[in-house]
């Protein structure tokens, strides 16, 4: 079946599919000389998000993204993808680095969530949520994001905040996953496919919201069908846009970040006539 | 019903809420059992201790105005977008019901109250979630009222107090809710760095996306006694860890504990705590209108 013709369900078992690409392989592709940074300094690394420095086309960029492992062993290692605290607090240091060092940040996307267990709670997952936001809404550097798998909740747009957001055409981005969506709103997690047409969360949805600035096509299949034509692809349009962004003032960068983001939902809004 | 019946009625209940300015969760029954202790009080004594259980000190979740009513002096409300309402941005099944219900049930537009009013003399931005609203979930109308208000509150140089109470992500309204917590994190960021002394009052409950951005992001963090303050909730996490969780886990006193709050404040100390944050910090805080 054609890329074009997937049903947003379908698309959702796409950007789940275990052997498609994620952010080691990506890095792997894209990024050589790749140095991988670890630790938030104050209690743990937490290998669900995965940042280093390396060099993209011969400049120093700084990446950042989630990573769900491939085997067994690697799930429990990354917890499927879902990170807690201590990530986002590293992501952080990473992000002050790229600051300071003028480098720019390419942060990838792909987790179902952030890890809503005890000890994550009791460190601060809102805060350190919540902090990420603020820092990468204010960096004077270029940042490009780019969702390649899940974008699922605060835990995927803790990494969001980019001046450009591209999507893979399979990809997904939701206020929450499809399951967790139909158990808040029907109280019946079995409606996840019901749940994944009525939420708009395909890349043509959120690209005719605003959400995102441009879809990466896929190879036919998906992205595990064919990953070098998709790194091709992916690195084309890194150049492109991170050249762009590079022509533009610290300033302007976070001032266009900023109107990006304030703009976000003002469709959603309407004053009531008086 | 037409819409502009609904709107008149809308505007009708909003004009006699601010008259009485209380319109708290309790219903009007002459005595009712406290959901805490599970003792019967009388209703009277409910309203004259601020809906906290005189017997067991069990704070009661109140409405916007009736929460700001507490703080702020006498007269000096003035609300800010009052007409700001969400438009169903998806087209989302039901979900205009659901938002006519909560607008004749609660008698606001939307699940927050933004305002300029004084504490103690001082002027300042102020704003409250109401969870009678949806569960004061954020949608992007209420990202966009506090997000004028910290604009607002950073062009003049005002002290800014945002009360939260909300179960999170506004579901029917799906990413654009979620970008309210890029988008008020964001604003904070700019209102903190020129210099903005902000005050985030947590109150029962604040959970998800909203503790997520702008409840974090406080100079000072101040929590009500009791308030469930998390990320995910509690049902979620049991799920997750297959176990129950710990008496008072996420509670106010825990997160206090934990290093995530500046104080728990009882209801009834909360006004002049605030005035005495709002006289430390002075700079912006004193400009007389």
């Amino acid at each position: 079946m054609a890329n074009r013709d997937l049903t947003p369900a379908e698309r959702v078992a796409l950007a789940r599919h275990p052997g498609r690409p994620g952010t080691a392989d990506f890095i792997a592709a894209l990024i050589s000389d790749f140095f991988e940074q670890r630790g938030d300094r104050f209690f743990g690394d937490d290998g669900s998000i995965l940042g280093g420095v390396g060099l993209f086309h011969g400049r120093p960029v700084t990446v950042i993204g989630h990573r769900k492992g491939k085997t067994l062993e690697e799930h429990m290692a990354y917890n499927f993808g879902m990170p807690s605290p201590e990530g986002y607090r590293k992501a952080q240091r990473l992000l002050r680095q790229a600051e300071k060092f003028r480098r720019p940040v390419i942060t990838f996307i792909d987790t179902s969530g952030a890890y809503p267990g005890l000890e994550a709670e009791a460190r601060g997952q809102g805060e350190a949520i919540a902090e990420t936001l603020a820092l990468l809404s204010s960096l004077t550097v270029p940042v490009i994001s780019v969702v390649t798998g899940e974008g699922g909740s605060g835990g995927a747009l803790a990494l969001g905040v980019g001046n450009r957001v591209l999507m893979l055409e399979n990809a997904v981005y939701s206020v929450l996953s499809p399951e967790g969506f139909a158990s808040i709103l029907w109280k019946d997690a079995s409606r996840s496919a019901e749940a994944c047409e009525v939420m708009k969360l395909t890349a043509a949805d959120l690209l005719s919201m605003g959400v995102i600035d441009a879809v990466i096509p896929e190879p036919e299949g998906g992205a595990h069908e064919n990953p070098h034509v998709l790194y091709q692809v992916l690195d084309t349009t890194l150049v492109r846009e991170l050249g762009a962004l590079e022509k533009q003032s610290g300033a302007a960068l976070a001032a266009g970040r900023y109107k990006k983001f304030r703009a976000m939902g003002l469709n959603a809004v309407r004053k009531e006539r008086t | 019903m037409s819409n502009i019946n609904i709107l008149a009625q809308r505007r009708q209940k909003l004009l006699a809420l601010k008259a009485l300015r209380s319109s708290p969760v309790v219903p009007a029954h002459k005595e009712e059992a406290c959901p805490s202790c599970g003792k019967l009080v009388a209703r009277r004594d409910l309203s004259d201790h601020h809906y906290v259980c005189p017997l067991c000190g069990y704070h009661h979740p109140v409405g916007a105005y009736y929460r700001l009513s507490l703080v702020l002096d006498k007269g000096t409300f003035r609300e800010l977008e009052v007409n700001l309402i969400s438009n169903d941005p998806l087209q989302f099944p039901d979900y205009k019901d659901k938002l006519d219900q909560a607008r004749r049930r609660t008698g606001m537009g939307e699940g927050v109250v933004t305002a300029l009013g004084r504490i103690g003399g001082y002027l300042v931005a102020v704003g409250a979630l109401d969870s009678r609203f949806l569960m004061g979930s954020m949608s992007a109308a209420l990202g966009e009222k506090v997000t004028r208000l910290i604009e607002y509150a950073g062009k003049n140089k005002l002290p800014l107090i945002l009360f939260s109470a909300s179960g999170g992500a506004r579901m029917q309204e799906g990413i654009l809710s979620l970008m309210q917590m890029a988008k008020t994190a964001a604003a904070l960021e700019r209102f903190s760095r020129k210099g903005g002394f902000y005050i985030s009052v947590l109150t029962h409950p604040t959970t998800g996306g909203v503790t997520a951005s702008f409840a974090s992001l406080g100079d000072i963090l101040l929590a009500e006694p009791g308030a469930l303050i998390g990320f995910a909730g509690p049902r979620v996490i049991e799920q997750t860890i297959g176990q129950k969780l710990p008496e008072g886990f996420q509670r106010a006193e825990y997160l206090l504990e934990h290093g995530f709050l500046d104080a728990v404040v009882p209801r009834d100390r909360l006004r002049d705590v605030l005035i005495q944050l709002l006289r430390l910090h002075g700079k912006g805080g004193d400009i007389r209108g």
